[in-house]
């Protein structure tokens, strides 16, 4: 009997102890990682990041300001392309299709779409544009970043609208509202804030995505703004800076490193923050 | 408070207080539960009786939080002590709950379960325990030919019978019952009833119903708690014919807000 | 649509809208035109799904019709002489990965069950996002620091690992090789790390969707809270526990930044973790603007489809064992 006890208590220890360090090995990971971007990328910022272009090998001044610019813009394009397909689409799941056999296949392919390597998103780009076209451009690498944005919208937005309490659908039924104003001034204003932030999240997810980039919007060494030619924009900048064997590239690529990881999680822990004040308050 | 002159108290509570954070949820609960006799807790909803319950065998103390004060003695032994071995008090006072919570494995490996933690049996004795505690609950023609069947496939007043040999198999000394059959139909309820009645023999029994006949058709001993408080507590019989207070009256008549 | 019949079973939020068709007063046009311009979208999403698959595989003919069966298992990859085969990039991606499961699943669940069921409520939440804030730095990060300051510090311990794990008869020589600190084990650890919130983040969420009276009922029986998480939690949500790892899985494998930094980037196949190797995206992501041949460049797109089909399959596989788990609790909370 006590021998009993004795080895389940001893078991129970010993995993609750495991668990514990598990615990604690994976914030190692986190503050060995944060730590490093953020005390080498502070010590190479330098005003110079922000008004110069990205250098040619062997000179010593330069900064990131068309990285940044280019960014901006294939984000921006991004958000404008994808978030309005991304409403749209999840619009139709959380209004129309909410217990619809063709709703449910949507749903879980978006979930696919949603988890699958962004790699292979951009190599589609590459064959449906790029190839075609036999060009590399900001536009295609826009498209790419719209695709990886779309489900995630998708699925905030369908989980938000499914949200939206029936009373108040029925309420604007019974004035004798035609259905697509009810969903276009009551439904999509009430879960405005989920929505939104459905998007924001989609954005903090693409602000760092590289891989697709590749093979679409690929990069340039100078200061470009033209949509159907290749552009700089951070990731690849990175890429290049960090895989390359000059200090001074490498110190660029931490100050950028940081300058994105700051946005990105800045924007994916504000959402989710929202979020969760969201479900917390429908629930 | 009604001393009633009770020659073996398995269950002695003594100025027991019990708070949620900082609502008070049981006041002073002065009470002796009987060995091997079957005691009700009725009330209103909210008057603390299954918070008295869940005293007995410590399921509180999962929750940070939650705490009590006082003196709850188990054969003399004061559980509520930080040094009580909270698996094996677990071992002595078993414990079914409101709506049947069968594991998702096998019949036998339910029934089992709670045997492993407490004593290393072989295969056979395992298989002998098994079947003796299907028997204890009444159910064991039901289901001896799917043992390895899922206790997920039974139906609900099924599953709560072998909620309740999953308790026997334990052999604990005190079983607590938490409103038993609230989630069953009136067959499934009317057979669990005659096995709480079968099982008064061996062990001491606890039971927590919002239901006054079933207190009154199942139980040696009831006690009437309201607000916190334990109002009145006494032979099952001379409470429900002849209640010493107001507040008692009203209730068991249906005066109650 | 109003034959459409209501599918049993939980969606993924509690369907709190009633179904529209029976509410709709009548078929204005404006209505036909809202639903069917969102209905469009909605479907122009399974056929991007679908139009991925197409392209990538028709864009890979080429290499395919060239190789054959041969491209899956030909180790030869050769510019110069236009021979293209897929085996040491399929190679390195499934072992990078598999490495990177042996490493997430353990501490992932570790994670969890520290969240779900041991921590004080006050630590829940800021241990939760702390995980969460791993999951939102961008992987290129990860490729950064495994390449910059990961490999150099795992360079150092490589020799003790030679000079121990390397004696061990049998597995000895997964575990002997020169000591760069970058290989396929510096891989399969930092994307070991990169998914580890992944996998932990499902397994918590479903750990506390576990009723709580099953749990009570368990430990009234006296069990332990690791006899409870063993034999009722990890049982009852066994299907999501799995759906999560193959979510992560499909992560792991389709990851191309943080592999390509560390995982070496040369095109041999060896036996020692130790040593440098190649996988799919990694090679997309370095040769890519580099192939100058058609054939060339087909062999990448077929590598590129050859990606897709494999997380497509892991990821089906991961959602349809997360959706069983929410049909059982019927709630939304994957």
């Amino acid at each position: 009997m006590i021998s009993l006890y004795q080895r389940r208590r001893f078991w129970n220890i010993f995993n609750l102890s495991m668990a514990t360090l598990a615990t604690l090995f994976g914030l190692f990971w986190l503050v060995w990682i944060l730590w490093t971007t953020l005390s080498y990328g502070f010590s190479a910022l330098h005003p110079a990041l922000f008004t110069e272009n990205t250098p040619p090998p062997g000179v010593d001044s330069g900064g990131l300001k068309n990285a940044f610019v280019g960014s901006l813009i294939l984000i921006g394009l991004a958000v404008f392309i994808g978030a309005p397909l991304g409403i749209l689409a999840g619009t139709w799941l959380g209004e129309f299709a909410v217990q619809r056999r063709l709703g449910f296949v949507v749903r879980f392919f978006n979930d696919i779409l949603l988890s699958a390597p962004s790699i292979v998103i951009g190599l589609f780009v590459y064959a449906i544009i790029v190839h075609p076209l036999g060009q590399f451009s900001a536009i295609s690498g826009a498209i790419a970043l719209a695709l990886i944005m779309i489900p995630v919208v998708v699925r905030t937005t369908d989980e938000m609208l499914q949200l939206v309490p029936a009373t108040l659908r029925e309420a604007a039924i019974a004035l004798g509202v035609p259905y697509w104003r009810l969903i276009t001034q009551i439904t999509w204003r009430a879960a405005g804030a989920g929505i939104l932030t459905g998007v924001l999240l989609a954005t903090a997810r693409i602000s760092g995505e590289t891989a697709p980039l590749l093979f679409t919007a690929l990069n340039n060494q100078f200061y470009s703004t033209s949509l159907d030619r290749p552009i700089a924009n951070l990731p690849v900048v990175i890429f290049q800076f960090a895989m390359s064997p000059y200090q001074n590239w490498q110190a660029m690529g931490w100050a950028g490193a940081l300058i994105a990881t700051l946005a990105v999680l800045t924007l994916s822990v504000v959402s989710r923050l929202i979020i969760k004040g969201i479900i917390k308050r429908g629930a | 408070m009604s001393a009633l002159p009770i020659s073996a108290a398995k269950i002695s509570v003594r100025n027991l207080d019990f708070f949620y954070g900082d609502n008070q949820a049981l006041k002073d609960i002065r009470l002796d539960i009987p060995e091997r006799q079957i005691t009700a807790f009725i009330g209103p909803s909210g008057c603390g009786k299954t918070t008295l319950l869940r005293v007995f065998n410590r399921m509180y103390s999962l929750y940070p939080g939650q705490r009590a004060s006082g003196d709850v003695l188990l054969d003399n032994e004061n559980i509520l002590s930080t040094q009580m071995d909270l698996n094996r008090l677990r071992a002595r006072v078993g414990m079914v709950f409101q709506a049947p919570t069968p594991f998702p494995m096998s019949i036998y490996d339910n029934i089992a379960f709670g045997v492993r933690r407490h004593e290393p049996l072989r295969r056979t004795q395992m298989d002998e325990r098994v079947e003796q505690s299907l028997r204890q609950a009444a159910l064991w023609d039901e289901v001896k030919d799917n043992l390895k069947g899922s206790g997920l496939g039974l139906s609900g007043g099924q599953q709560q019978r072998l909620c309740i040999a999953r308790a026997v198999a334990v052999k604990p000394e005190v079983i607590l019952l938490d409103e038993p059959t609230s989630a069953l139909d009136p067959i499934a309820t009317l057979k669990i009833e005659e096995l709480v009645n079968e099982l008064r023999d061996q062990f001491t029994i606890v039971i927590v119903t919002h239901n006054m006949q079933q207190a009154a058709r199942v139980s040696d001993y009831t006690a009437f708690m309201y607000l916190g408080e334990m109002v009145e507590f006494g032979h099952t019989n001379q409470l429900f014919t002849n209640p010493g207070k107001k507040q008692t009256e009203d209730y068991i008549t249906g005066r109650f807000g | 649509m109003s034959e459409d019949r209501a599918m049993e079973g939980g969606g993924t939020a509690a369907p709190a809208a009633p179904i529209p068709s029976q509410v709709m007063p009548r078929r204005a046009w404006g209505d036909l035109f809202f639903r069917g311009l969102t209905g469009f979208t909605a479907l122009f999403l399974l056929l991007v799904l679908i139009a991925i698959g197409v392209a990538l595989w028709r864009e890979g003919w080429d290499a395919f019709r060239t190789f054959g069966f041969g491209f899956l298992w030909s180790t030869s990859w050769n510019p110069v002489t236009n021979q293209y085969g897929a085996l040491i990039f399929i190679f390195g991606t499934l072992v990078s990965s598999l490495l990177a499961m042996l490493m997430a699943v353990p501490v992932s669940f570790g994670i969890a069950f520290f969240i779900s069921e041991l921590a004080p409520h006050w630590l829940r939440q800021p241990i939760s996002s702390a995980i969460e804030l791993l999951a939102g730095i961008p992987s290129i990060i990860f490729g950064m620091w495994g390449l910059l300051v990961f490999a150099p510090v795992f360079g150092n311990l490589e020799p003790w690992i030679n000079d121990h794990l390397g004696k061990i008869p049998g597995i000895g020589r997964l575990f002997q090789g020169p000591p760069m600190g970058i290989g396929m084990l510096a891989t399969g650890i930092v994307l070991g790390i990169m998914i580890i919130p992944f996998i932990s983040a499902i397994m918590r969420d479903v750990f506390l969707s576990t009723p709580i009276v099953l749990k009570e009922s368990a430990y009234a029986l006296g069990g332990t809270t690791w006899e409870v998480m063993r034999h009722v939690i990890l049982p009852f949500t066994r299907s999501a526990v799995v759906g999560g790892i193959f979510l992560g899985l499909g992560r792991a494998l389709g990851e191309t930044m943080a592999v390509t930094f560390v995982i070496g980037n040369t095109d041999i196949l060896s036996a020692s973790l130790l040593m440098p190797g190649n996988s799919i995206a990694a090679v997309l992501a370095n040769e890519f603007t580099e192939a100058t041949t058609h054939l060339y460049k087909s062999s990448l797109l077929a590598l590129g489809f050859i990606l897709f089909v494999v997380s497509f399959l892991v990821l089906v596989l991961a959602k349809l064992l997360l959706w069983r788990m929410e049909k059982r609790i019927g709630g939304g909370v994957l």
